[in-house]
């Protein structure tokens, strides 16, 4: 059975959550570990933890819209 | 040959707080009989000025529910199902789920829609001023009390997720998918070295304290116990599923910022990975459980049984509430110059 497509999924004014067979890599190809089925990617910019999300834009007010 | 045996999981049976806590544990240990236990469930409300700081009520409390999760190992099994401790935690959960809602400030309701509950829960969750207990464990605590913090933590933390899980088979559908996909998380995706309990014991251990479930019991207060007592309250009863599901998702939206703070503070007082690791580990997890506890779970439960919509946005408040209590707490006695615990005696 061919597995599922990975979906990235935008919340609103919040981060994209990933599911599915993903590799996520840096500028340079590096490979980030993904350490569990489901990451947020940043999308406000402000997260000390990039690429993933760490709540940091609920006190920015970050807007997606 | 002979064979080593691991240890089984023990724990350490706590201290009753007065006449009701102390024939409740020497029936679920199978040391005594259940018989009056009702009667004096209904003495403890008759004669308690406050349910929800009233020692002896919690610690019963607190008991009758480990003996249904199964968390503490000298509670027989046999009495899980007695029917006097049940008609016991009846009397005593009543005038406490009375005393919440009287307590908690009831939001406005959303429209019972995706995107509105979630919107209103961040807003809720958002709005949460007071003193913070994570910014003093970032800037000021001492040693002594992060050893505090992490034992007054320990009562929940060291079954973290379990409360939560009673809903799953309550749930239907998309709610019910969402809440699976955060527990799946909290007890490490397949791999038991993850599982956020877990973890929360290796910080116990890497903080020379006792990581053993209940070890801590009698050194906290009763709004520590309180505080899972409620989400246990929320959790095995089904009528209050709404509440468990806007539990969960205030507890994660109150979560992923407050632990880079604590993982700051036990950095800059010294303590290793080993203790860091469950705060940092919470950082990255709960930005994403807060997102599909918002959304996928208490906004599509909302939509798709509105009649739970009230108990949602009151769970969430609950959680934000009495975790307040528990903050201002430790906060106050540690302005005071003193320990938050009953038995400062524990950390020497």
């Amino acid at each position: 059975m061919k597995p599922a497509r990975a979906t990235i999924s935008p919340y609103p004014d919040g981060p994209l959550l990933v599911r599915g067979d993903v590799e996520i890599v840096s500028s340079d190809g590096t490979p980030i570990p993904l350490r569990r089925r489901t990451v947020a990617l940043c999308r406000c910019g402000l997260s000390t933890i990039k690429p993933f999300c760490d709540g940091t834009h609920k006190v920015a007010g970050f807007r997606a819209d | 040959m002979t064979w080593t045996l691991p240890a089984p999981p023990t724990t350490r049976v706590f201290t009753a707080r007065g006449p009701l806590s102390a024939a409740l544990l020497d029936a679920l240990q199978g040391a005594g009989t259940s018989a009056g236990a009702a009667g004096l469930a209904a003495q403890a409300v008759a004669a308690a000025t406050d349910v929800i700081r009233d020692d002896d009520i919690q610690l019963s409390l607190f008991a009758l529910y480990a003996s249904v999760y199964g968390s503490v190992a000298e509670f027989d099994a046999a009495r899980e199902w007695d029917p006097e401790l049940i008609e016991a935690r009846r009397l005593l959960e009543d005038p406490f789920e009375v005393a919440l809602r009287g307590l908690v400030p009831m939001p406005a309701l959303p429209e019972p829609s995706q995107s509105a509950v979630a919107s209103a829960l961040f807003a809720l969750t958002s709005a949460d001023a007071g003193p913070s207990l994570s910014r003093h464990l970032a800037k000021k605590a001492t040693r002594e009390q992060a050893r505090e913090f992490l034992i007054q933590r320990s009562i929940y933390t060291l079954r973290e997720a379990d409360p939560h899980s009673w809903a799953i088979p309550r749930l239907h559908g998309r709610a019910k998918a969402a809440l699976v996909e955060i527990q799946a998380d909290e007890y490490g995706g397949g791999r038991p070295d993850r599982v956020h309990a877990e973890i929360f014991a290796k910080a116990m251990r890497g903080a020379e304290l006792d990581d053993r479930y209940a070890g801590y019991v009698d050194a906290v207060p009763a709004i520590t116990l309180c505080s899972l007592n409620m989400m246990s309250m929320f959790g095995v009863n089904r009528r209050l599923a709404g509440a468990i599901v806007g539990h969960l998702a205030a507890f994660e939206m109150t979560s992923s910022i407050p632990n880079r703070l604590y993982g700051d503070g036990l950095r800059r007082l010294g303590f290793g990975e080993d203790v860091t690791d469950y705060f940092d580990e919470h950082v990255e997890a709960d930005a994403v459980h807060e997102q599909i506890a918002g959304r996928d779970l208490a906004g599509a439960l909302a939509e798709d049984q509105p009649e739970l919509l009230a108990d949602i946005m009151f769970g969430a408040a609950a959680c934000l509430t009495v975790d307040g209590l528990v903050g201002a707490h430790l906060l106050e006695a540690w302005q005071r110059g003193e320990s938050s615990l009953r038995a400062p005696g524990v950390l020497a």
